[in-house]
């Protein structure tokens, strides 16, 4: 067992975790956007795996979730990365507050 | 250390100016979570971490950042009155979070952890009944082939 507190790990992810919020209220690039989306969806990665290892080491159902928040993670990115290439095709622009229309 | 390092990496990650940079920021955060999971025994899901995190995600947001933005451009910084909004939402979430966790009393189990090879996780994700992930594993095939012909048909040029 690795001696630190289950607290410390959850102060970690609880702080990545509103970094991600601010930066997702902050930003106005679409990308940036998407950064901070990852940054809180790692930050929830960290809690659940911190969990499973302290509070169910005979389990592992925190891992597999945490495997199964990054496969989503990933198909996530891909598709708003496919949407953002496509609206800065239409728009010459990624600042989500020039995008406001959905008509073409 | 590994904390400080993503407490700090994910700080820039959200403050820094250039876009590129802010990546890369990300990418030290990630690798830094790798590192949690090293530490923590969690091999499998730190080469996971590494792979599609650190790999696939990062090298897609460089790409797209390239073909969408011209490096030395600075992001536009919303009003300060917005950011400030922003950040006292942030801390006073933090903080009544935070509260909670340290008033919570977590009761850690001196169970033997369990072995999480590549066998077992396999074993795991292929089973059936208890312990068995196979339904959410097949739910995830079909939502990474969805994501697959969805991100194909939005990129397509018309």
């Amino acid at each position: 067992m690795v001696d630190i507190p289950v607290e410390h790990f959850s102060y970690i992810a609880l702080f990545v975790f509103f970094a991600g919020l601010y930066g997702f209220f902050t930003r106005k690039n679409m990308i940036a956007m998407l950064m901070s989306i990852e940054l809180i969806l790692n930050a929830v990665n960290i809690q659940f795996v911190a969990f499973n290892y302290y509070l169910y080491p005979d389990l592992m159902e925190g891992m597999i979730f945490s495997l199964f928040i990054i496969g989503v993670a990933a198909a996530e990115a891909a598709v708003a990365i496919a949407i953002i290439i496509n609206v800065y095709r239409r728009f010459k622009t990624i600042n989500v507050e020039k995008v406001n229309s959905m008509k073409y | 250390m590994l904390a400080a390092a993503i407490v700090v990496f994910s700080v820039l990650t959200v403050t820094t100016r250039l876009i590129l940079r802010a990546a890369i920021y990300l990418l030290f955060a990630l690798l830094a979570t790798a590192g949690i999971y090293l530490m923590l025994n969690y091999q499998f899901l730190a080469a996971v971490q590494l792979t599609v995190y650190a790999g696939g995600i990062i090298i897609l947001i460089v790409f797209s950042v390239l073909l969408t933005s011209h490096i030395n451009d600075r992001l536009e910084l919303e009003s300060s009155g917005r950011r400030i909004a922003a950040g006292v939402v942030g801390l006073v979430g933090f903080v009544l979070t935070a509260v909670t966790i340290a008033r919570t009393n977590f009761t850690p189990v001196n169970a033997a952890p369990i072995e999480t090879d590549t066998k077992a996780i396999g074993t795991a994700l292929m089973s059936y009944g208890e312990n068995g992930y196979i339904l959410p594993f097949e739910v995830i095939s079909i939502l990474l082939l969805a994501a697959m012909i969805g991100a194909i048909v939005i990129a397509k040029k018309r």
